[in-house]
């Protein structure tokens, strides 16, 4: 049976893993490489690397930091921040990724998706949306942001999910920008909507507290897989304890990891 | 030596690295002399099934039926296990190598594809590829298209319905997964590879 994938992100600054809070007041949270080995053995289905200054500092990704990461790790790996044409992913995946995600650049130059997709496959290419609600709008009015959160794109979430599977993505991250950091649960309405609407994968991100949080957004929320950072990098939720906790709640998932 | 063949299809890094890490002695190679010196092959790949179109342009495809013939041990990984059929749906006019008559084809609607992540194996006991990994055991795929199940499948994975998840006749191997991607079965899987005798 296809299991539910918990994914562990590294959210990667200046070479260092930082956390922040709705995309700000960053703290260090440590080397991007331990970490990734320490949440590998853990149990994590999968680690995601974020150059989150990347775009915004308009430089390219971390190539070394990427790199050292990539050399002890045997699960799957994806590499975003700052990939903006088809030869900077092929960087990233000559460093060791085996994903990458592209956001502001997809929106930008739509066409990257299938640009990155007919040379690496569609099943490499992530488009990562960063989303946010406004009060009582409805779902379908929820908005894209780029640059880290920091530019609104003029886009709607659903809308935009949809032409990049059109595209050709073969994943979705959907990020809730007003959940992210607060530890109060997924956004399960926005990504039940992103799921509904599209017939590729969508890896729920942002909100993430506990296990009772990941139990929601798989059944209420519909998402295959389920990313979290915070609460693995600061010893909160080891992934193999949250693992057990999803099984007894009859969520499949990877065990014995 | 272990030739790895580059087809500029897929990760590639990932392979070699962990090939090095379960000891091998890995040679990322599009030279058809190097496939025929080698003593174990393997064709690695994600992607789409027109990007084999390579390997018959560069005359690795004839290298690589020479050493099947001759008794070299071979490993197909995700597209690198749908080659060694007759074809897929997926480029109808791009010929595989026909190891094995069936076609491979997408999975069937109602499920999201790709199919992506973790999922369980149901293990033939007498497979030499998968010894040593536990029947249940959870790999990664990413995948649209898939293998039939064919007389030659030693295991099988269920996604919306069976199919195969890897294959194994004599010195002729297949996996549908991401070995050098799922953990410590995957590795076992390479290990087991590594350590035939050539």
């Amino acid at each position: 049976m296809l299991t539910k994938r918990i994914v562990a992100c590294l959210d990667v600054s200046a070479g260092r893993v930082v956390k922040g809070v709705q995309f700000v007041d960053l703290v260090d949270a440590g080397d991007p490489a331990e970490l990734a080995a320490r949440h590998a053995a853990a149990g994590a289905d999968e680690i995601v690397f974020l150059d989150i200054t990347a775009t915004h500092e308009g430089r390219g990704t971390l190539i070394e930091t990427v790199k050292r990461a990539a050399q002890q790790l045997f699960v799957p790996f994806t590499v975003g921040g700052g990939i903006r044409t088809a030869d900077d992913a092929a960087a990233v995946f000559e460093a060791g990724a085996d994903k990458i995600s592209i956001n502001s650049a997809a929106l930008a130059h739509p066409e990257l998706i299938g640009a990155i997709g007919s040379s690496f496959g569609a099943q490499a290419v992530i488009v990562a949306i960063d989303a946010r609600r406004t009060a009582g709008a409805s779902i379908d009015q929820a908005e894209v942001f780029i640059a880290g959160g920091r530019t609104p794109a003029g886009r709607r979430a659903v809308e935009w999910a949809r032409e990049a599977e059109d595209r050709g993505a073969g994943e979705i991250l959907l990020t809730s920008m007003d959940a992210d950091g607060t530890r109060a649960g997924f956004d399960c309405e926005l990504t039940a909507a992103v799921s509904e609407a599209v017939r590729i994968p969508v890896i729920a991100s942002g909100g993430a507290g506990d296990a009772h949080h990941f139990t929601r957004v798989f059944r209420e929320g519909k998402a295959d897989a389920a990313l979290a950072a915070g609460i693995f990098h600061f010893g909160i939720a080891s992934v193999r304890a949250l693992k057990e906790e999803l099984q007894r709640d009859g969520i499949p998932v990877r065990l014995p990891c | 030596m272990i030739a790895v063949v580059d087809y500029k299809a897929g990760n590639l890094t990932s392979v070699m690295k962990a090939l090095l890490a379960v000891g091998a002695d890995p040679e990322l190679t599009q030279d058809p002399a190097a496939v025929l010196r080698a003593c174990k092959i393997i064709l690695p790949g994600v992607g789409h099934f027109a990007a084999t179109r390579f390997l018959e342009e560069r005359g690795l495809k004839a290298a690589i039926q020479e050493g099947i013939a001759a008794g070299v041990p071979f490993l197909g990984i995700c597209v690198g296990l749908q080659w060694l059929f007759a074809g897929s749906t997926e480029a109808p006019d791009c010929p595989g190598l026909g190891a094995f008559p069936e076609i491979c084809d997408r999975f069937a609607p109602g499920k999201k594809i790709p199919h992506v992540g973790w999922n369980s194996l149901s293990i033939h006991p007498e497979s030499r590829l998968l010894r040593g990994i536990d029947e249940g055991s959870f790999v990664y795929f990413t995948h649209s298209y898939r293998a039939p199940i064919a007389n030659v499948t030693v295991a099988v994975t269920e996604y919306g319905e069976p199919f195969t998840a890897a294959i194994e006749r004599a010195n002729v191997m297949g996996v549908q997964f991401h070995p050098e991607k799922s953990g410590s079965a995957g590795l076992r899987l390479l290990r087991n590879f590594v350590r035939m005798p050539c």
